[in-house]
């Protein structure tokens, strides 16, 4: 297995750990990408979807939309937007928050459906406006809902900033598997798989504390309805 | 859309090959998946190590899964073999938590009528509890057949040809019209799985279709998938 030696070399290879191409500054580089990515998208789908499962409207539209994004192949989005705007990371951007739409629509609306209707009667009885109802009823109890969303979009977008550094100009973990094709280097192509899947792990552990906060921290109503 | 007439050919080899490359793994994937379903089922400990396999499987991003394999598989790192070796782990891994809701939707009732009216175990599992938790099964192998068709692009990236391989050449040779060739070549073998998906579905469970959610053209996968966050949010 001289190739799995070759990784652990190239790990213990200190010129892997410093400069504009070390694991740290791509590491960095990678992690925010994801984070503007998630934050944009966030900034579009969590108030539609939060709309759309407190009125109810347009629910078929969403999750249509959503289904026919899903199944958009990502390498094609992400190859004919670059063609359009291109080298630079603005195509990259572009694709990574199409993808990271529809699990935050998702969650959003799925987990506004998810919370008892009577619950929900009960707070427009004692007099809540529409408003109180959302932020005070409705978003925390579907708050672990919404951040499993928030978790598969991280994901989703992890695993495709990777596939991104196809196009020439974005950074990130994925120069490693790219440029170590090219160049034939297989210790290089290894070491960068094995640091984006470690990333990768450590995002959605980071994302199931978070979930299992939301969900010890929230109202005790669904109990009380019940 | 000229480059298309001047290039069928190529489309549909590249089409054939991404037929390939997908319908191996979805095949595979749920047959491995229901046993271990079925399995994880019964037992609740064996379900929690399981579904979190499963979903640490499911985290780990594909193009890093398809140049890793090699060093563990002992293939060449352009191999179609690493393709098909990761999209079936995560069809497996997909799979396994709905077959084990499918088994799960099954009534308890029934099961004991079933024992009662003499099935021994073996024919109790297939004449019973896999015609009862079919459409659940057929809901989770729509998402799988989704996911899968469209992964299979990635791997374009790794030098396997398939309709992926209209996004990279597109690229390198700066022509849209191959790019959305592709596109709409993927998106198009997506919905013909999925209605094949569920023609199937409807002529093997002719009951189901009266049935709720689960049969209902291409809206179904996202709800699906909103049930697949809500399993798993522990």
């Amino acid at each position: 297995m001289s190739v799995v030696n070759d990784t652990v070399d190239w790990f213990a290879d200190s010129s892997h750990w410093s400069g504009d191409d070390g694991v740290p500054h791509r590491l960095v580089q990678h992690l925010g990408y994801t984070s503007l990515t998630v934050l944009i998208a966030a900034a579009i789908a969590i108030p539609i979807g939060l709309w759309i499962g407190h009125t109810g409207r347009l629910r078929g539209l969403a999750v249509v939309s959503s289904g026919a994004l899903r199944a958009l192949p990502t390498l094609g989005v992400l190859t004919y937007a670059s063609l359009f705007t291109g080298i630079g990371i603005k195509a990259a951007i572009f694709t990574l928050v199409l993808l990271a739409i529809p699990p935050l629509l998702a969650g959003a609306y799925a987990g506004l459906e998810s919370v008892d209707r009577q619950t929900i009667d009960a707070a427009r009885a004692v007099g809540m406006t529409e408003w109180q109802i959302l932020t005070k009823v409705e978003v925390p109890l579907a708050l672990p809902l919404i951040i499993g969303g928030v978790r598969s979009a991280t994901l989703q977008v992890v695993a495709t900033a990777t596939v991104a550094a196809y196009v020439p100009g974005p950074g990130g973990l994925g120069r490693y598997l790219i440029d170590g094709l090219a160049l034939s280097d297989y210790p290089r192509v290894v070491a960068g798989s094995v640091v984006v899947i470690v990333l990768a792990l450590a995002l959605d552990g980071m994302f199931v504390l978070l979930q299992r906060l939301a969900l010890r921290n929230r109202p005790a109503a669904v109990r009380t309805t019940a | 859309m000229r480059w298309f007439e001047n290039n069928t050919d190529k489309v549909v080899d590249l089409l054939l090959s991404h037929v390939w490359l997908s319908v191996v793994p979805i095949v595979l994937g749920f047959v491995i998946a229901v046993p271990i379903g079925w399995y994880a089922n019964r037992h609740p400990r064996v379900r929690g190590v399981l579904l979190t396999m499963a979903g640490v499987l499911y985290t780990v991003p594909s193009l890093a899964l398809f140049l890793i394999l090699p060093s563990i598989i002992g293939t060449g790192f352009l191999d179609p073999l690493n393709v098909v070796v990761a999209l079936t782990m995560y069809a497996v891994a997909i799979m396994a938590r709905s077959a084990s809701d499918a088994f799960g939707s099954v009534s308890p009732g029934v099961l004991d009528a079933a024992t009662a009216a003499g099935f021994a175990p073996a024919g109790r599992a297939f004449q019973v509890e896999l015609p009862l938790a079919g459409p659940v099964l057929v809901a989770g192998l729509r998402v799988v057949a989704v996911s899968t068709v469209s992964l299979v692009s990635v791997g374009a990236l790794t030098g396997v040809n398939n309709l992926g391989s209209l996004f990279t050449e597109g690229y390198r040779t700066d022509n849209d019209a191959e790019i959305l060739v592709g596109v709409i070549g993927i998106v198009a073998l997506a919905l013909v799985f999925d209605g094949l998906i569920v023609l199937a579905g409807r002529l093997l469970l002719p009951w189901s279709r009266s049935s709720r959610s689960t049969t209902r053209s291409p809206v179904s996968p996202i709800m699906s998938f909103a049930q697949h966050l809500r399993g798993g949010r522990v």
